[in-house]
């Protein structure tokens, strides 16, 4: 039997696949489930691309560009299926936007943006692996689980 | 062209930018004493909204926009101002932007000049924000070796105090990076270079980190000496074993070249001996000058007709 079929399959929803194994309940983290929403989640199950990967997959819920930007933050190579009527309708990988405007909270508490000023927080990419952005405000960087714990 | 540009940080400008500042600045120099009759800036008015005392370089910034014949509104004490009281400062920058021409900020937070920059349609010129940026200082610390030594490229310049807080020095050695010199960094252990800064610099100029002042005072040509703060050592008797191991003394200042300067961003506590001030490479007073022509020079270019 083929092992990621120990997650069941879902009618309507969509399937985060491809998250690097231990972060699933990161990603699970910054989305809003509500009671509508049963979800299974996979962690560590055995994958061909990344050896051990995570799987999360959320009955009648999809994903809004937002939530898609955080996820590219936690794994940037996570792969997106959107299911309905247990038929992939359509699949595409996250993408780590170059510009990363109003979901992630500056780390430095002496940056303006922490100070209740009417404004998003704004970041730049500056590298991919590993993942490190830029406050566009204060310049100062931020890398992997500092940026997953300011999500 | 930095016609109704704002300033934030030195990267905003190109090498082209600081040649025609430094070139203007020493049209400044040479016609200080006309300049006020001329008034380039008659009927303009510069507002600076200081919500971190910084005496020094408001007076600079009102003396110089004052030698152009322009006006000047100052924000009283910032803990007693209607503004800064829960306000924010975007709102603040919405108001005042409409009473004046141009506007100076110095703010406790990194990255306020920015975003009064954003909320203003009137240039804003950042006067330091929290650790960050204070380009205009810079200017002068650049512009001070172009004068006196005549070029910034091929020199060898030594920094030695405070370089983990010390806005100034992270500034100056972004600054740097355009150029072609040798950097020698002096600190105490608890001091050093942060490597958010550290890494921005390291590839692009000759950098040595060195402890002690001896390596390299004789052959620097800047030694530009900065404050060690006695706040930022929890045991005192620290502070008071080490700020003798790094102060300029007379005797120190001897070891250098002929024609090498001493600067210093002022003010200054302990750092270098009054003794020094006499002698010919003392030009921290003539560098604190210069933030008047520096400072007319950018307000004409900035908000000039
Ligand atoms: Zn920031």
């Amino acid at each position: 039997m083929d092992k990621t079929l120990k997650i069941s399959k879902i009618k309507d929803g969509t399937v985060i696949d491809h998250i690097p194994a231990g972060k699933a309940l990161k990603v699970l983290n910054i989305l809003n489930i509500c009671e509508n929403n049963s979800i299974s989640i996979g962690i560590r199950v055995s994958s061909s691309k990344m050896k051990e990967k995570d799987v999360i997959k959320i009955e009648n819920r999809f994903l809004e560009k937002i939530e898609l930007d955080k996820i590219s933050m936690i794994a940037p190579r996570a792969s997106i299926s959107i299911i309905k009527n247990y038929d992939i309708i359509e699949k595409f990988s996250v993408d780590l936007p170059q510009k990363i405007m109003g979901i992630l909270k500056c780390n430095n508490q002496n940056c303006i943006t922490n100070s209740g000023e009417p404004v998003d927080s704004e970041f730049n990419l500056v590298s991919s692996s590993p993942l490190t952005v830029k406050c566009a405000y204060c310049k100062r960087e931020m890398s992997d689980n500092e940026i997953i714990n300011n999500l | 062209m930095l016609k109704n540009k704002s300033l934030i940080s030195v990267s905003d400008l190109d090498e082209g930018d600081i040649e025609n500042i430094f070139e203007k600045a020493d049209y400044m120099c040479q016609n200080m004493n006309n300049m006020r009759q001329n008034e380039p800036m008659k009927l303009k008015i510069l507002a600076t909204l200081f919500y971190e005392p910084s005496t020094r370089t408001r007076l600079s910034f009102e003396s110089a926009m004052e030698r152009l014949g322009g006006y000047v509104i100052s924000m009283a004490d910032s803990k007693t101002s209607s503004f800064s009281k829960g306000e924010t400062l975007a709102d603040t920058i919405r108001i005042v932007e409409s009473y004046a021409d141009i506007i100076v900020i110095r703010h406790p937070l990194e990255g306020a000049a920015l975003l009064a920059s954003r909320f203003s349609s009137k240039p804003v010129i950042n006067a330091g924000d929290g650790s960050g940026e204070h380009p205009t200082q810079t200017l002068v610390d650049l512009y001070t070796i172009k004068k006196e030594l005549g070029d910034i490229d091929n020199k060898e310049i030594t920094i030695i105090g405070d370089l983990k807080y010390g806005r100034t020095v992270h500034s100056l050695l972004l600054a740097l990076t355009r150029y072609n010199v040798k950097i020698n960094l002096v600190s105490p252990s608890n001091l050093k270079l942060p490597d958010y800064v550290y890494k921005e610099i390291k590839n692009k100029l000759d950098i040595n980190i060195i402890n002690d002042l001896e390596q390299s005072i004789e052959q620097s040509d800047v030694l530009y000496v900065t404050r060690i703060q006695k706040e930022r050592f929890t045991d005192k008797n620290e502070y008071y074993k080490l700020i003798g191991s790094y102060k300029i003394t007379k005797d120190e200042a001897e070891k250098m070249k002929e024609n090498s300067i001493i600067m210093h961003p002022l003010p200054r506590i302990d750092e270098i001996d009054a003794d020094v001030d006499f002698m010919k490479k003392a030009k921290y007073f003539k560098q604190a000058s210069y933030g008047i022509p520096i400072r007319m020079a950018l307000i004409s270019m900035i908000a000039g007709d």
